[in-house]
């Protein structure tokens, strides 16, 4: 049976990135494997324009941002499997077996040296919200309406309330308007939107479409399609405040509430989660708990900018690379048993990265210097919106960086440079904090 | 002397932008942190535009719409214009990206172009 | 002219269809919806009950017993999933012991196998999620769950396959004796009549309409809503047995059980309304629904709710199963009141209803019955060995449209093709659970609705959830195609 150097599961912005990358740093058996019928994953659907300013200086839509990827990994003829399904992804000794299954090839095992986890996030939908009422057909998540617009030409409705204010949501508020729809009202939980800020500007304030912060839909009408909601304010504990109910009548609710990364094959496999992002907890290197197995992208944790799961994907491809070369380096040594243990680098103890105040999670969780790049980009979020902040990163007590930021918002991912030497310069590293503080 | 606030749209940072007006005619920008966001503050003001982007049916495609968009900035009034004439071509595939769709649409100088390549089916 | 009209195509209704199906007579089944298990049977708690409940020697007793024991050879004659998980009846309190030992001489009187009280440690290593609060339990180790979608609409199909025809979006608007042949005439509201010697009303939350249409014993059915919370199936192995609470000072109790699928499924609350169509959720049931429930396993995840829903009870005033010819109109056969457990006892109501009705009738058994029938290949649940089998046959199998459950292009094209086939995203997701997973369609309902389209040669904008009424487009924003086929991108 083939050995891969690397399967790469899931062919969207980070999966083509993280596979680029590998191919680049001098891994050659590579495969992509894709669950839909061409590869670019959701940038597909995502026709607006704002992606690639950081990678490519230029503003494209995703589509076009999508393409520039598919065209590299064609020119460095990167095999890839269309509409292929991981059903399972499990150890086989230091091995990793991959369970696929399509149409030319029926079911697939593949074996691996090391796997690349890029399967992306899903919407959180009506269930999960728990709003109470009627279940009419009509009650779409956003990135579903976005897919049924923007691909297949087709309009989920003609009245529409938009309950989060997620970026697909305001996408698909401006969208859904320029096809003809009725946006009434885009309604947030939270006292502030989980939202681009240039989004609420050019997809809600250039077509009037109120937004209301610290609302909620309470109940859903109709028996076969929706025929209005309700929507109520709430108070500080998120509750709907009685007296504030208003009927809003509408054929249509989209919901854009949330992504949660799509982990289930991870789960399985025995990757440790975490609870905060849902996502793996990763190393420096990207590298989950089950060495020579990464995480990159959406499933990772959730970005906002497409651009950031590029440059993080190459680097999980960069780090898989490296896993691989140090793999046969070790088997051409001792001519003997491949070790995984070998190539997962020292077992120098890792350095656990930890939050305080307002900041929710990191990714990386923790970092083993040793492995580290010259600088490490660490990326977060904060919990709740702060002005003339600044934000900090500690090794014991002695401050690594520090940054002024004159607003931060928890829909807006952050980071901070580490630099490899101002680790190892600290002596008995415990642990590292991020930390944000208003000045 | 009048000032507006402004969120900069130009990419998705959202600076806010103070931007300064005498006599109609901008006087100064602030808050940007590139000189993108100058250039912003200064059109938003006196001549606010958009770049658009939407579908266009195909025939004979892998996929039956292809996606599209202005290939420069076009006034904000003449959105809804651009959207009409989008909605009314169809092309037949193959589509690349960067195929002209719509020469100066809507009179905007304008052209549409197409942001996804389909093959055809 | 027929001999036997069924109102209503829920699980009794199709069980009744299979049961006549036996012998020789011509049945039509008349379903106001657009496809069988609509109603009731849709929305319940998915329990076989082991029958201790039921004051004894009541029908709802006699029949929860003999339908519980028929279930294992059903399952496997008619191909649907069925597991005997055993259930627990906990006690909380001291003072209702008494109460729990009266539940289970009930039950023997009932003639439910195998119930004993648990008390101390053995209730742990039974059930280790239940509350260190529990005092004691029932132990029922014949109660089960069941797919009630797959239970009927595997009877529906295996009555069609016996003959049995089947009306959709029938809406039966009134009942009629014919005047000198002991006939009935039924009208829909669309004008059409039908002509038969007998009916059935297996009508629902509606059975007392009817009835009352035909015989001066008047029925009273109230809905009694009941809502219920679906957990990810990461939650589905808290538990492995149905967990009931004694009824007791907090009301009826609410039940935690795992479903044949995996998941965990509280509720229902119960709450008596006037409205038939009041399937609607409410914050207050929602809540309770988790309150409630954590009295019984206080482990219940809050964040992994899937989906919610409401059921209606078909809640007679008398309180006890209506089954059986009324007396003042011979013919005209009542399946009413069908609430709680009905589910577990539509095999054995079918089986005695149908011998009534073929005695009336006095109609022979069919040399030709097929008592089974085989469901759709479940990708999901094949061994590599079957897989491999169910490719080579059709490579269909292997694309995977509902990623959560892994439900297939095969099953879907299955679930449309068979005999009384889904024709909307929800007929789709009850036969093959496509959609019923954790993001609930979000990523296949584009698929799934082009599936029916191509399938249906339907108008894309008349793919709906539940037929008529529930379209899932609007419209369109191709242009029209230009009939002159010319390249726009070359001539401007």
């Amino acid at each position: 049976m083939k050995r891969y150097d690397l399967i790469v599961i899931g062919g969207g912005p980070a999966g083509l990135a993280a596979a680029i990358s590998a191919k680049k740093e001098g891994i050659n058996e590579i495969l992509i494997l894709e669950r839909d019928n061409e590869l670019g994953g959701i940038l597909n659907q995502c026709i607006h324009n704002g992606f690639g300013l950081h990678t490519f200086k230029e503003e494209l839509t995703g589509p076009e941002y999508a393409a520039r990827f598919i065209a590299q990994a064609e020119e460095l003829e990167i095999p890839y499997k269309l509409q292929t399904m991981v059903l399972d992804i499990s150890m086989s000794g230091e091995d990793k077996l991959v369970t696929a299954m399509n149409r030319e090839d029926g079911l697939l095992r593949l074996t691996a040296k090391t796997v690349i986890l890029a399967m992306g996030c899903r919407e959180r939908p009506r269930g999960a919200l728990n709003i109470p009422g009627f279940r009419p057909a009509g009650i779409y998540t956003a990135g579903t309406a976005q897919r049924l617009v923007n691909m297949d030409g087709y309009m989920p409705g003609k009245e529409v309330v938009i309950l989060g204010s997620g970026d697909i949501g305001l996408i698909m508020a401006r969208r859904m308007t320029l096809e003809g729809a009725k946006v009434k009202v885009v309604a947030e939980l939270m006292p502030y939107s989980g939202g681009l800020q240039r989004n609420i500007v050019q997809c809600l304030e250039d077509f009037d479409i109120p937004l209301k912060l610290s609302h909620t839909v309470i109940d859903i009408h109709g028996k076969d399609r929706v025929t209005g909601i309700t929507l109520a304010q709430v108070g500080p504990d998120k509750k709907p405040i009685p007296g504030t109910e208003e009927e809003i009548p509408c054929d249509t609710l989209l919901l854009s509430c949330g992504l949660i990364p799509e982990n289930e094959l991870s789960d399985k496999l025995g990757v440790a989660l975490s609870g905060i992002t849902s996502g793996p907890v990763v190393n420096e290197s990207l590298e989950t708990n089950i060495p020579g197995v990464f995480a990159c992208g959406n499933v990772l944790h959730v970005h906002d900018l497409v651009d950031y799961v590029s440059e993080e994907a190459a680097r999980a491809g960069q780090h898989a690379a490296r896993y691989v070369q140090k793999l046969s380096g070790s088997a051409a040594e001792q001519s003997g048993a491949v070790s995984g243990k070998a190539a997962a680098a020292s077992d120098e103890a890792a350095i656990p990265v930890l939050t305080e105040g307002g900041v929710r999670y990191t990714v990386p969780q923790m970092i083993r210097p040793s492995c580290m790049d010259d600088t490490l980009l660490l990326r977060f979020r904060v919990g709740s919106v702060f002005t003339d902040c600044v934000i900090s990163a500690w090794l014991n007590d002695t401050c690594l960086v520090k940054m002024r930021k004159k607003k931060v918002a928890p829909g807006e991912m952050q980071q901070l440079m580490l630099k490899k030497a101002d680790i190892l310069a600290v002596l008995n590293p415990r642990n590292i904090t991020i930390k944000i503080e208003e000045a | 002397m009048e000032q507006r606030n402004l969120i900069c749209i130009s990419c998705p940072l959202g600076c806010a932008l103070t931007v300064t007006l005498e006599d109609g005619r901008v006087t100064g920008v602030s808050g940007n942190t590139c000189p993108r966001g100058d250039a912003y503050g200064r059109k938003e003001v006196t001549n606010p535009t958009r770049i658009v982007t939407s579908t266009v049916t195909v025939a004979g495609g892998h996929l039956p719409v292809v996606s599209v968009k202005t290939d420069r900035d076009i006034p904000k009034e003449k959105i809804d214009a651009v959207m009409d004439e989008i909605r009314r071509v169809s092309v037949s595939a193959p589509v690349r990206i960067g195929d002209i769709i719509i020469k100066n649409a809507a009179g905007t100088g304008a052209n549409i172009i197409a942001t996804k390549n389909i093959r055809t089916a | 002219m027929y001999d036997v009209v069924i109102i209503g195509a829920g699980v009794t209704g199709c069980a009744i269809a299979r049961e006549l199906s036996r012998y020789k007579l011509n049945i039509l089944v008349l379903e106001r919806e657009e496809d069988v298990c609509c109603g009731t049977s849709k929305a319940n708690s998915a329990i076989i009950h082991a029958g201790h409940d039921a004051a004894f020697g009541t029908l709802k007793a006699k029949m929860n017993v003999a339908g519980n024991a028929m279930m294992d050879e059903l399952a496997k004659d008619l191909d649907f999933p069925f597991v005997r998980n055993g259930s627990l009846v906990l006690c909380f309190d001291e003072d209702q012991l008494p109460q729990l030992q009266e539940l289970l001489e009930r039950g023997r009187q009932n003639g439910v196998p195998g119930l004993r009280i648990v008390t101390g440690p053995e209730m742990k290593e039974i059930e280790p999620a239940i509350s260190d609060e529990v005092k004691a339990f029932l132990f029922c180790p014949t109660g089960g769950i069941v797919c009630p979608f797959n239970m009927t609409v595997a009877y529906a199909e295996n009555a069609c396959e016996n003959g049995v025809s089947f009306r959709f979006h029938t809406n039966v608007s009134d009942i009629r004796p014919l005047p000198d042949c002991d006939c009935w005439q039924i009208l829909s509201d669309a004008g059409e009549t039908f002509e038969t010697r007998c009916i059935v009303n297996a009508a629902g939350v509606y059975a007392d309409v009817f009835n009352n249409m035909v015989s001066s014993r008047k029925l009273t059915i109230t809905p009694r809503r009941g809502e219920y919370q679906l957990l990810d199936k990461k939650a589905g192995s808290i538990v492995s047995h149905t967990i009931f609470q004694l009824p007791g000072k907090l009301g009826k109790g609410i039940l935690v059980t795992p479903t044949v699928h995996g998941n965990l499924l509280v509720g229902p609350t119960a709450e008596n309304l006037s409205d038939k169509e009041a399937l609607n959720t409410t914050q207050a049931g929602l809540d309770e629904v988790m309150t409630k429930g954590r009295l019984s396993v206080p482990s219940l995840p809050s964040n992994l709710t899937i989906t919610s829903f409401a059921g209606l009870r078909a809640s007679e005033a008398g309180k006890d199963f209506v089954l059986g010819e009324a007396e003042d109109a011979p013919g005209f056969f009542n399946c009413a009141g069908i609430e709680s457990p009905g589910l577990s006892s539509a095999p054995a109501i079918a089986v005695w209803l149908a011998g009534r009705i073929s005695e009336k009738l006095q109609a022979p058994k069919k040399e030709n019955f097929v008592k089974t029938r085989r469901g759709i290949p479940c990708v999901a649940q094949a061994s590599p060995e079957q897989l491999k089998e169910l490719l080579s046959l059709d490579p269909s199998y292997s694309n995977v449209i509902c990623r959560c459950e892994t439900v297939t292009e095969g099953e879907i094209v299955n679930a449309i093709r068979r005999p009384l086939g889904a024709r909307s995203l929800d007929g789709i997701k009850r036969r093959t659970r496509a959609g019923m997973g954790r993001c609930q369609a979000g990523f296949c309902s584009p698929k799934v609705m082009e599936i029916l389209e191509r399938e249906l040669s339907m108008n894309p904008l008349s793919v709906s959830k539940s037929g008529p009424g529930s379209e899932l487009l609007t419209q369109t924003t191709r242009a029209p195609h230009t009939t002159s086929g010319g390249k726009q991108n070359e001539t401007i």
